[in-house]
């Protein structure tokens, strides 16, 4: 009674809303994407450059300025695979994977060339503190858990509801999903497909940015390649469970946060099962998920995938 | 109608074209990768004379050159084909895990026996293994529509995770006699016998070309490769001639990860002669450029494991001398992958403006 009691202590959702964070922040990323009609697998590349990226900006300039650099880390690898996957039309899961691929190198060789004896992990450095909203504090159940977080964990709270409207509600918005669906009508009505492509796939490499950046200077408070753990492919199964709406994808992250934060707390309470097994849990709830829930009705936009070649 | 020798020669022949490609994507690599080096403060001709000398140097290191293209020759068969069938397979990294399991627990738990019978039997229970951690995906592929690269990717978190218990402390796998967190060694009669004296390079190597050859047949001579092919190029045209194209991708999946397993049991039993976690160094990522460097057919990607075979090995050898992450080699990788990825449209622009000009005539 007492270890479920601890479960479910208010502490497991506290930190099932920070675990969540970042996969909200790659789900976000996949939405924007994937509703342009460009699969992005390379989420996870861009959160481990936005992580690196972000580290190595606190080191020399702190917290802050790291985090604008990291986000801008991600940009630019969203940037390279609207490049490959619009311009030149490239197949777009290879061209993501290559950023995986990538983004798992690059930091490795560049870690000891920043700081000499340190390989595969970066030093710690400074890290965005958590703040005390104290109006939010003060309510007596939701001020354990959302009162005392990370302001970015606030921040990805706030972009759900603000890249929904974005999508569903304005101009742009509308634009970025007709090239998603049917990319030769919109050209006909004379939206500019590839620049649409290209906001969408760099916004996508932003938020995954900002996600890795969150992992390593709010999480964490250094910088190794394995960090991300497949995040941004969990990121992408939360997106898929979202059919492909901000809210949905965020239920979806909230739902494997919990599952991160609850295998966490069931270590700490010694329930005698394998740390290996619990740690693998997330990752089995994210396959059961898919199968259960969102076999019969996955409907990805239409264009999904394919390259779009004026002609 | 003018002819132009040039355009004969290396773009009008597809397959010339196609090893032009692999060659340029190298050099390129190797040309970003020089101005990384020299940008990262390492003197970047020595750094590559090192890699080289790292695979060639030595008897000891060709030998671990080929080593290191064993699994990598499997798994990038195992790539090819699924990719041939319109799958990204990115989950080999899992189903080599899974198959390294499989290997090894029959490697050790039963008494010596025959070799002959033991290794089989091993090699055996590594391609199921890794056959089931791909029908799983194709399953879930066939059946629900989920996308085969969200699901490999959780199944290789839950196979490290597997692979990481059964040695721990707790594991069911673990050598009490040992500190280590790993399994106890195999019996004799389950290694897989080396090819020659101070080497490590065994008989696995002899077994992955062979196997190319199968995939080979497989995919280009028999009614099965041909409808795995046509299921790639277009599902819908492939469902409406008749072909079950859910079989398909189920069956594909499955023998795209037993290769996978083979690439796990033989790094097993002719390498490690136990079960450790993560004993495959990536082996099932690097699948990827593999694969597609070797243009996704199977004779290429013996070549194209090959090399990085030497980019393997010879890494660990210049981390040694200068310092170099041998990550250095990941970084080439991706950027052999990106290029594979937009030289086939480019490859198609290029062929385009030859016929343009050697036809005189827009087409």
């Amino acid at each position: 009674m007492e270890l479920l009691f601890k479960l479910f202590s208010m502490a497991v959702f506290a930190s099932t809303l920070r675990i969540a964070t970042p996969l909200i922040l790659a789900s976000l990323g996949g939405c924007m994407s994937e509703r342009s009609g460009v699969i992005n697998i390379g989420l996870e590349g861009m959160m481990l450059m936005g992580a690196f990226t972000a580290v190595v900006g606190s080191f020399y300039l702190g917290p802050w300025p790291g985090l604008i650099l990291g986000i801008l880390a991600g940009g630019m690898m969203g940037l390279l695979h609207a490049f490959m996957s619009v311009t030149l039309g490239a197949n777009q899961v290879i061209s993501s994977t290559a950023i995986n691929i990538m983004a798992v190198g690059l930091p490795n060789i560049l870690i000891p060339v920043i700081w000499p004896g340190h390989y595969g992990i970066s030093p710690t450095v400074g890290v965005i503190k958590d703040i005390n909203i104290p109006f939010i504090s003060s309510i007596p159940v939701i001020g354990k858990v959302l009162g005392h977080q990370n302001p970015i964990v606030y921040v990805a709270l706030i972009l759900v509801p603000v890249i929904s409207y974005l999508l569903f509600k304005t101009r742009i918005g509308l634009r970025i999903r007709s090239v998603g669906e049917h990319p030769r009508a919109a050209d006909t009505l004379g939206i500019n497909v590839y620049k649409m492509r290209y906001i969408a796939v760099t916004m996508s490499g932003l938020l995954a940015g900002l996600g890795g950046a969150f992992l390593s200077i709010c999480y964490q408070s250094q910088f190794s390649s394995v960090m991300t753990a497949g995040r941004g492919f969990i990121g992408l199964a939360a997106m898929i469970f979202g059919r492909w709406t901000p809210k949905g994808a965020m239920l979806a992250c909230l739902l494997f946060g919990f599952a991160d934060a609850f295998q966490a707390g069931a270590q700490s309470a010694g329930v005698p099962i394998p740390p290996e097994i619990l740690l693998a849990f997330p990752y089995v709830l994210t396959l059961v998920a898919l199968v259960g829930l969102l076999g019969k009705t996955a409907v990805s936009p239409a264009a999904n995938g394919k390259p779009y070649l004026k002609g | 109608m003018k002819k132009n020798p040039l355009f004969d020669i290396f773009i009008g022949n597809d397959s010339v074209f196609s090893f032009v490609k692999a060659i340029l994507a190298v050099f390129f690599a190797l040309i970003i990768v020089y101005f990384i080096l020299l940008l990262t403060g390492y003197s970047p001709f020595p750094v590559y004379g090192a890699l080289l000398k790292g695979a060639f140097g030595s008897r000891r290191c060709f030998g671990e050159c080929l080593v290191s293209t064993t699994p990598l020759l499997f798994s990038g068969l195992g790539f090819a084909i699924a990719y041939r069938c319109g799958l990204f397979n990115i989950g080999l990294e899992g189903q080599i895990t899974v198959g390294g399991i499989a290997a090894a627990f029959i490697g050790y738990i039963f008494p010596e026996m025959n070799p002959v019978i033991h290794v089989s039997a091993c090699i055996a229970a590594g391609f199921l293994a890794g056959a089931l951690w791909g029908f799983i995906p194709g399953y879930l592929k066939a059946r629900f529509g989920i996308h085969e690269v969200i699901s490999v990717i959780m199944l290789n978190h839950i196979a490290f995770k597997i692979a990481a218990y059964l040695v721990s402390m707790q594991g069911p796998m673990k050598d009490r006699l040992d500190d280590m967190p790993a399994s106890p060694f195999i019996r004799d009669s389950a290694k897989i016998v080396r090819l020659v004296n101070g080497s490590r390079v065994h008989w696995g190597i002899i077994l992955a070309v062979i196997t190319a050859f199968i995939i080979w047949v497989l995919l280009f001579r028999t009614r099965l490769g041909f409808r795995i092919r046509a299921v790639g190029k277009n599902k819908y045209a492939a469902e409406t001639a008749g072909i079950n194209v859910k079989r398909h991708i189920i069956l594909t999946l499955s023998i795209s990860g037993a290769l996978g397993g083979l690439a796990g049991a033989v790094e097993i039993l002719g390498v490690h002669y136990r079960l450790f976690a993560a004993f495959s160094p990536g082996y099932g990522f690097d699948a990827i450029a593999v694969a597609l460097l070797g243009m996704v057919h199977p004779i290429g990607i013996i070549a194209s494991a090959f090399l990085f075979g030497i980019l393997r090995s010879g890494s660990v050898f210049m981390q040694a001398m200068y310092g170099v992450n041998k990550d250095m080699v990941s970084v080439i990788t991706a950027i052999i992958v990106l290029f594979m990825g937009m030289s086939a449209p480019i490859g198609i622009m290029i062929k385009d403006r030859f016929k343009r000009k050697s036809h005189g005539t827009s087409v």
